[in-house]
Formats: structure tokens, C-alpha cells, sequence
């Protein structure tokens, strides 16, 4: 979902708007961007294949089965006699061009083609933060690249690079991954902040707080993410010394993140707070994101990391970060966005349906997702033995997701409906002052 | 509130912005920069660790020649651009034949010494872990300078056949920066493998 789902929506936008945004008539380089996409489509085709296609392992299908992070030896050709790691490096190094060659292009756009008068401190935050989206993009799944052709040198010509019966280590695998894994849950995030930091504004009618200190905080975010990674690994033994690094990094990122948050709050104190649909999902994600934020704190220390690595404590906080933080900035965005790309206007009521039937679900799921944790269910398992004390609480778990998905039927079925019968909206639905968009006549396509 | 008035740029302002395809050359260069630190850090790890077979001191001795051809490519590349930037493209021509030629020569260089590793002295990419990172290393190093290779020859194609103009030059320089950047590569790989690494 990450690679597949999120990212491209991500970079959708981006490519939508960043060009409305700073005057400009398209991407910068055109064909770059349509190759870009391509890539990303055949990708997600060939994982998608590889649920039915080749020949799979005692008789199942191929499917990547080596967890998203496909540890070695794991991986390596003795153990993985399937294709299924095959599947999993070959979608993503293709699709990984694809977010290369968008990211170069965000690049280029953003500093080269803005309209006259556009200098970088008068560019909308939204410019900026996807600026350094993609700066980590280049950055960061380049070293993902870098590793998926040693394991196919391993895999298929026979190299030792994770070889650990050759004296190779396993390890170097888990810190290549993370190298790209960590700064790529930035990536995730920055758009979603980009989006917050457009939103709230309008529907506080005040201006963005600190507009210096969000883009300062932005790079340092940047900077930071790419020195966190082996939080991912303090129970592999890497000794007291580099874990402490790594606490205490992991430890400053949530500075320049609280920074952002604090100036979102101080946007909205003393505004005139419209609760449209998008800022009902905008305000849902500053509570939310800072809880996630909370729980990651929390298990930045090695020793409380120790026990509660690989729980279901660990898969509640990425998916309060990812489902409560991006997902809740996405929906709002598609609600704020929408009457401009379509020209109509979504029901108000049903979005908000959508909004509070997300939020409740949303929360059975995962605000009770820790306590299974807390209570020791590990991760990766299929089933359980009763009399744990967890089934409650996964029994919980699940009642949420039909809230959720009740959600999104709606959601789904308020913007085809409107799509095609909604009332007009014109260019400026929000009244906003955001110039720049409006002057492009609705439906902007 | 309506937009309908549209605003000039007040004819004063000097609005000059990187060209982008620079820009975007450079991305790309941090890019793959990336990509082959990630490989020479392997690289560096793995000093000292095989198990077995031969080993660098025993079986590397450094290209000297091939890499003084393959910096002074670099050279000629610049000399080119200089070259087309004053309009000569006839001597734009001489100078980007060379570089093509040293940089095939490089490759030749490299294909020679990767016989005789095979060949004589046993070293595959399966033999130990010296094996596996040297190829990896230095074959990316060499698929690198082939995707240059092919991209010189397609405007060497142009040239011959008069379709390359002056007006070209900025995206002569552009190949330019990536040529410049493989040779870079080219130095820290001579650096790692056959001086740290032996």
C-alpha cells in the first residue's frame, strides 16, 4: 500500500498542483513525468501478476512472502526457491524509477520554472515541502535500488553480498533497507503535511504561523530522517554506543515535527474556524498524528524498543502515523481539492458522514490495536491460541475496520455521485486567497 | 473576490531562474551518487573478509593507462562544449570523437583486465567476497560509462550527419556533467579498490 497506493496518490497531487501553485504550465520535464508514471504502473502490474503468474512454490502463488523489508538470508536463493523475492525487487526497483524520475522532475519544476515575481520565500509551503519530499525521494531509494541488484546478484549470479556462509552479513541487508525505509515514512508524510499546511489556513481565515520556521523545521525534518534508520534494528546487537546514536536522534526528529505542530495550532488560535469536511479531517490528523508522534517517542528508547519491537504495539503506531496522519490529510485534501479538478461541488453532509464513520472506526481499530501489544501478540502471526487476553481487543480491532470501510463507500460514492451531478463550483469554492490557483478556470483538468 | 485582472511582471525585475535541465541533471547525479555509495560502502565493509581465494594484493594490479584515458576524456568533453560554445563544430566533432574513443578505450581496458581475473587467476563474482563486490562495484561503475557511451555516439550520429548546432551547447553540456560525474565515480573506485582495498 505504501508503494502502490500512497505514493502515487502523493505524487499525484504533486504533480497537479505544484504547477498551479507556482504559475507554471506544466511539470518540467513532460515525457520524464509521463515515464515516470509508466513505471510505476508497470510495476504495480508486475506485483500484481505475481499473485497468479509463475510457477509458485508447492503449488501456491508467488507472491511476495518475505515481509516488505525482505531480510536477508531470508531472500537469499537457498531459502526462497519461489519467485516471490524475485516479484518483490523487480516491481519495486521499476516503480523506484518511477519515483526517482518524478522526484527529479518536482526538483527541476520547483526551481526552475516558477512564474516571474516567484521567488523561493513567497512560494506556497505546499512548493517547499514536496521540494524536500523529493530531495529525500533521490536520496533514499537510490540506496533501495542499490540493494535489490545485490540480491539479485546474489540471487542470480551467485554473489555473497548477504551471504553470511561466505562471510557475508545479513545485517549490512537490514541497514541498506533502512536507509531507504526510514526517510521514505518522510516521504509519505511531508505531502500530507503540505496538504495540512494549505488547508487549515483557509478554514482558520488566518495565514499559515511562522511560514520561516515551517520551512526551516521542513529541512531539518529532511536532514534528520536520513540519520534515524537503525531504530529499526536495536534488537540486532549493533553494541550501547550506536544505539544511543540512534535514540538520540531519533529523539531530535520529533522537535522540528512538534515545531509544525505547534505552528498548525497557532494558525487556527484566533481564526475564524470554518468545520468544512477538509478541516474536519485536517483537525482529526494534528490530534492523531501527535498521539502517533507520542508512541514512536516512546519506543525511540532501545530498551522499551526491546520489548515491544516486532508487537502489535508497533504496528498500531505506523498505522495511527499512516492511517490517522497521511490518510486523514489525504481525504481532506481530495474534499479540498476536488470541486477544482472537477468544477462540481461534493455534498457537505455525506462528507461528513464519511468523517465521523472513518474517525470512529478508525479509532476501534487502532487506538485499541496497542493494547494486544502491550499484552505481548507478536507480529506475523496467523493465528493464536485462545485465553491470551487478546482476543477482545483484536475482536474490537475488527468491528472498526467495517466503520472504516462503511467510510469509504461513502466517500466513494459522494464524489462519483457529485463528479457527475454535483452543482457547480466555480474557481474559488473556498474563498480562499489562493491567487495563484484560481486564475485557472474550474474544472482545472 | 474575482481574478479577473491579470498582472504583468513590472518590466524591471531581472527573473533569472537555473536552467533545468541542469537542474535536473544534478538531481539525477545525487541520485546515483547514492546508488554507488551504497555499493562502495559494501565494498569497504567487506576489505579483509573473504574466506577464501585469491586476494586483492595477489590478483589487482591498478589501470593506470586506462585511467589516465578515461580522466582525460573528461578533458576533451570540456574542450568540446568550448569548442561548439564558439560556434566550431567541425572542431566540436575532432574533440568529441576522442572522447569517445578514450572512453571506449577505457572500456576495452576494463574488459582485458576482467579476462584475465576470469581466466587466469580464477576470480569470479561467485569465487569469495572480494569477487562479488569488485564485479558489482566496477561493473556498475562500467555499465555507467556504456549508457555515457551510447548517449556520445547518438550525438556523434547528429553531428556527422549536420543536425548539431550551436545552439545546442547547453544540452552538450548537460552530457557533459554526467560524463564529468562518471569520472568522478571513477576516481573514488580507483581509490577504493586499488588503493585502500589491496
Amino acid at each position: 500500500m505504501i508503494f502502490f497506493v500512497v505514493m502515487p496518490v502523493l505524487f499525484g497531487f504533486a504533480n497537479y498542483l505544484i504547477p498551479l501553485m507556482i504559475g507554471a504550465r506544466d511539470m518540467a520535464f513532460p515525457r520524464l513525468n509521463a515515464f515516470s508514471f509508466w513505471m510505476t504502473a508497470f510495476g504495480g502490474l508486475l506485483l500484481y501478476f505475481s499473485l497468479v503468474g509463475a510457477n509458485g512454490l508447492y503449488g501456491a502463488g508467488n507472491a511476495p512472502d518475505v515481509g516488505w523489508f525482505a531480510y536477508a538470508p531470508l531472500t537469499s536463493s537457498t531459502f526462497s526457491l519461489g519467485h516471490s523475492t524475485d516479484f518483490w525487487t523487480l516491481a519495486l526497483l521499476v516503480s523506484g524509477f518511477g519515483s526517482i524520475g518524478t522526484a527529479i522532475n518536482i526538483v527541476a519544476t520547483v526551481l526552475c520554472v516558477r512564474c516571474p515575481g516567484m521567488t523561493l520565500a513567497k512560494m506556497p509551503l505546499f512548493a517547499w515541502l514536496n521540494l524536500v519530499m523529493a530531495g529525500l525521494v533521490i536520496l533514499a531509494v537510490s540506496p533501495l535500488t542499490a540493494a535489490q541488484i545485490m540480491l539479485l546478484v546474489d540471487r542470480y549470479l551467485g554473489g555473497h553480498f548477504f551471504d553470511t556462509q561466505a562471510g557475508g552479513s545479513a545485517v549490512i541487508w537490514m541497514h541498506f533497507f533502512w536507509i531507504f525505509g526510514h526517510p521514505e515514512v518522510y516521504v509519505l508524510v511531508l505531502p500530507a503535511f503540505a496538504f495540512a499546511s494549505e488547508i487549515i489556513p483557509v478554514f482558520s481565515r488566518k495565514p499559515i504561523f511562522g511560514y520561516p520556521v515551517m520551512v526551516g523545521a521542513t529541512v531539518a525534518i529532511g536532514f534528520i530522517s536520513m540519520s534515524v534508520w537503525a531504530h529499526h534494528m536495536f534488537t540486532v546487537g549493533m553494541g550501547a554506543n550506536v544505539n544511543t546514536f540512534f535514540v538520540i536522534s531519533t529523539m531530535a526528529i520529533a522537535v522540528p515535527t512538534g515545531i509544525k505542530i505547534f505552528n498548525w495550532l497557532a494558525t487556527m488560535w484566533g481564526g475564524k474556524i470554518e468545520f468544512t469536511t477538509p478541516m474536519l479531517f485536517c483537525v482529526g490528523f494534528l490530534f492523531q498524528f501527535l498521539v502517533a508522534g507520542l508512541t514512536g517517542v516512546m519506543m525511540s528508547a532501545a530498551p522499551f524498543d526491546w520489548q515491544l519491537g516486532n508487537s502489535y504495539f508497533v504496528v498500531a503506531h505506523f498505522h495511527y502515523v499512516i492511517v490517522g496522519g497521511i490518510l486523514f490529510c489525504l481525504f481532506g485534501a481530495f474534499y479540498y481539492w476536488f470541486p477544482k479538478m472537477s468544477g462540481k461541488m461534493y455534498s457537505e453532509a455525506l462528507g461528513k458522514l464519511h468523517f465521523w464513520l472513518f474517525l470512529i472506526g478508525f479509532h476501534l481499530t487502532f487506538d485499541f490495536m496497542h493494547i494486544p501489544g502491550l499484552l505481548g501478540m507478536p507480529r506475523r502471526i496467523y493465528t493464536y491460541e485462545p485465553g491470551r487476553g487478546w482476543d477482545t481487543w483484536n475482536l474490537i480491532v475488527t468491528i472498526g475496520v467495517f466503520f472504516q470501510a462503511a467510510g469509504i463507500l461513502v466517500f466513494l460514492g459522494n464524489l462519483l455521485w457529485s463528479y457527475y451531478r454535483g452543482r457547480s463550483a466555480g474557481n474559488d469554492p473556498w474563498d480562499a486567497w489562493t491567487r495563484m490557483v484560481h486564475q485557472f478556470p474550474a474544472p482545472c483538468i | 473576490m474575482n481574478a479577473t485582472s491579470t498582472t504583468l511582471a513590472p518590466p524591471q525585475l531581472d527573473w533569472k531562474l537555473p536552467e533545468r535541465g541542469r537542474v535536473g541533471m544534478y538531481a539525477l547525479i545525487a541520485a546515483e551518487a547514492a546508488i554507488f555509495t551504497i555499493f562502495v560502502v559494501a565494498y569497504l565493509f567487506y576489505i579483509g573478509k573473504s574466506l577464501s581465494g585469491p586476494l586483492p594484493s595477489e590478483v589487482l594490479s591498478p589501470p593506470i593507462f586506462y585511467t589516465v584515458c578515461l580522466l582525460s576524456s573528461s578533458l576533451t568533453i570540456h574542450f568540446a562544449g568550448r569548442s561548439l560554445q564558439g560556434g566550431n563544430v567541425r572542431s566540436f566533432g575532432a574533440w568529441w570523437l576522442l572522447t569517445i574513443v578514450l572512453a571506449a578505450l577505457f572500456l576495452y581496458g576494463t574488459a582485458s583486465e576482467w579476462h584475465r581475473l576470469i581466466y587466469k587467476e580464477g576470480l569470479t563474482i561467485t569465487t569469495n567476497l572480494f569477487g562479488t563486490t569488485y564485479y558489482s562495484l566496477v561493473g556498475l561503475h562500467g555499465f555507467h560509462v556504456v549508457m555515457g557511451l551510447l548517449a556520445m555516439t547518438t550525438v556523434m550520429v547528429f553531428t556527422i550527419v549536420g543536425a548539431l548546432k550551436q545552439e545546442h551547447v547547453e544540452r552538450i553540456d548537460v552530457l557533459s556533467l554526467y560524463w564529468h560525474f562518471v569520472d568522478a565515480v571513477w576516481i573514488v573506485v580507483f581509490t577504493v579498490v586499488y588503493v585502500i582495498g589491496r
